[in-house]
């Protein structure tokens, strides 16, 4: 372990890492057993067992950094939702396939990059865990890449869908990129990359796919939303309250 | 490992299947090879009823292996903890996974993939009547693992040498699998043992649910099945239903009695004798009609695969539509 200097916004940088594997990794599972073909059953349960292990990990750290003895089951299932730092995007129901995969690719194609950026973080375990947590994001945006294409120029029905789901998923892209007084002063202390700056990279690892797929970026809106801030959307109550039930109901039992 | 996404299975639905039609000399050369203990291949001349016999055997097993996703799959979102989560998860994946190797080896008998699922799908199809049972709490996890997963071993170890290789090659991969998922059962039921009460009474409550359908896995009496001698003779039904069964529950009953749970019989008893634990009459009324559709999960279960099918057609026609116009723009271009 680390023995560093840590801070608020380190902490709280470091779960927002892990609440979005997490969070993500609670969506994907749903689809275990329900996929279009074996193969994507097999491909999606691989994603969300990537996504676990990462949070697994993020998680862990935190509860070390925070040095309050919480470990990767109290933070997952023991807080109250604006506690929660994901990505509001993680949390949206899965709705088809086609969101699915369309919320995959824009995620994990930040993901590499915030991966790449935190291999070289001053937090010697955030580094460690970037080094493997890259290694499947790649996977992660290739496969979901693949498919954004196949169906953005599939049939007419498939276009349609894969459309829907960009003009439904984008203006939540958004908060990937808002700024943050946390994101600078994790920045000075040299942990991770404001994540604002990633926007310009992110846009260039996106559009040239989503043009491949003939699919139409839609413009930018007003629309912001917050789940990084903990300020989350209607569908977090309910995902928690899954996910959390069995330590809810059985405070302090071991599994 | 990751799978192959792009791989499609409605692109494969000519039948190229092994030689079957009659033939004396054929027949001898098989014959000789299967008394043997060798091993017959897909290129190989096959008699039609072996074939046949084949089919129904391995999708249906196929078949047990997806619907069996389902009840396990139905606590991922739930489970308690996040390595909890995490095994079942990659358990459930596994299943998937001895599907895919199922499929595969029936493919090699010239049926698709697809026709077995429109068997499945429309009702013609069996699979095993034990996933339309509910998994009501977390401990059924625990239990499904240590039972349902620990009673496929015992009916599958033999078929890891049975005649047909491509058969004999997916149970010998699935069986190891089947055996480390067997432990992780046990491992949550352990633990949940060495915990609260509610959590004892728990696990004693899914023994009491599990135990009868697991011992009727194994199927009818001898005297009931309809299992014949040409099975046997072919490798693919090597030992008979009561045995296997007496060897799970002999093996079964200790491993409870190391858990601290008791099982729902209470004619079950150690025969000195015998050397076997003698157990109580099966109810082979409730078997059949789990079998014949009646049991509390059949209708459900079905549904849910026919939905996720016929929700992912429009994803398997995208494929196959932006596959098909890409080969045309790539021999154009060429
Ligand atoms: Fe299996
Ligand atoms: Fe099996
Ligand atoms: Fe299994």
């Amino acid at each position: 372990m680390t023995q560093q200097m840590t801070s608020p916004e380190h902490i709280e940088y470091v779960l927002r890492l892990g609440d979005n594997a997490l969070i993500l990794g609670q969506r994907l599972s749903e689809w275990c057993g329900h996929a279009p073909v074996l193969e994507e059953d097999m491909a999606l349960a691989n994603m969300s067992l990537d996504l676990i292990g990462q949070a697994r990990m993020l998680l862990t750290h935190a509860g070390r950094l925070e040095g309050r003895g919480r470990d990767e089951d109290q933070l997952a299932f023991l807080r109250t939702e604006p506690n929660y730092r994901n990505l509001t995007l993680c949390e949206l129901p899965n709705q088809d396939f086609g969101r699915t995969m369309v919320r995959n690719f824009l995620y994990s194609s930040f993901q590499k990059l915030l991966w790449e950026r935190l291999m070289t973080s001053s937090d010697a375990e955030l580094a460690a865990i970037a080094a493997k947590s890259i290694k499947e994001a790649r996977y992660h945006a290739q496969h979901s890449g693949d498919w954004v294409i196949r169906l953005g120029d599939g049939t007419a029905d498939s276009h349609a869908r894969a459309q829907g789901a960009l003009d439904y998923l984008w203006p939540y892209t958004a908060e990937f990129f808002a700024t943050t007084p946390v994101d600078d002063a994790v920045a000075a202390a040299g942990v991770g990359p404001v994540w604002s700056e990633l926007e310009t990279a992110w846009e260039a690892l996106v559009m040239p796919v989503l043009a491949e797929a003939t699919l139409t970026v839609p413009a930018r809106t007003p629309f912001r939303s917050y789940g990084k801030f903990g300020r989350h959307s209607e569908h977090m109550g309910h995902l928690l309250a899954e996910m959390q039930i069995m330590q809810r109901t059985y405070p302090g039992a071991q599994w | 490992m990751y799978t192959q996404a792009l791989d499609i299975p409605q692109q494969n639905t000519e039948a190229k299947g092994p030689r079957t039609i009659e033939n004396p000399a054929y027949q001898a050369e098989f014959d000789a090879k299967i008394d043997a203990g060798g091993y017959i291949e897909a290129k190989d001349w096959m008699p039609e009823s072996y074939r046949k016999t084949l089919v129904r055997q391995i999708s249906q097993h196929a078949h047990s292996e997806i619907v069996g996703m389902l009840p396990e799959g139905n606590w991922i979102t739930r489970a308690p903890t996040l390595k909890r989560k995490a095994i079942l998860l990659a358990k459930v994946q596994d299943e998937g996974g001895h599907g895919l190797y199922l499929y595969a080896a029936a493919e090699t008998l010239g049926v698709s993939r697809d026709e077995l699922l429109d068997a499945l799908h429309s009702g013609r199809a069996k699979y095993s009547s034990i996933f339309n049972y509910p998994t009501l709490t977390w401990a059924d996890i625990g239990v499904v693992g240590w039972l349902v997963d620990g009673a496929a071993i015992m009916n599958q170890i033999p078929l890891c040498k049975c005649s047909y290789g491509p058969y004999a090659r997916a149970m010998v991969r699935i069986c190891k699998e089947e055996s480390f998922h067997q432990r992780q059962g046990y491992d949550l039921l352990l633990t949940m043992m060495k915990g609260t009460e509610e959590q004892r009474d728990m696990v004693q409550d899914a023994v009491n649910r599990w135990w009868w359908p697991s011992i009727m896995m194994f199927g009818p009496h001898d005297k009931d099945s309809t299992h014949s001698a040409q099975s046997s003779r072919w490798g693919i039904k090597r030992i008979s239903n009561d045995d296997l069964r007496q060897k799970f529950v002999d093996a079964t009953v200790e491993q409870a009695k190391v858990l601290g749970v008791t099982m729902p019989d209470p004619e079950l008893k150690w025969n000195e004798a015998r050397g076997h634990y003698d157990f109580g009459a099966i109810d082979w009324d409730e078997f059949w009609n789990v079998v014949d559709g009646h049991g509390q999960g059949n209708v459900d279960r079905l549904a849910a695969r026919v939905k996720a099918w016929d929700d992912g057609a429009w994803v398997r026609e995208a494929a196959l539509e932006y596959a098909r116009k890409h080969d045309a723009r790539d021999s154009r271009a060429a």
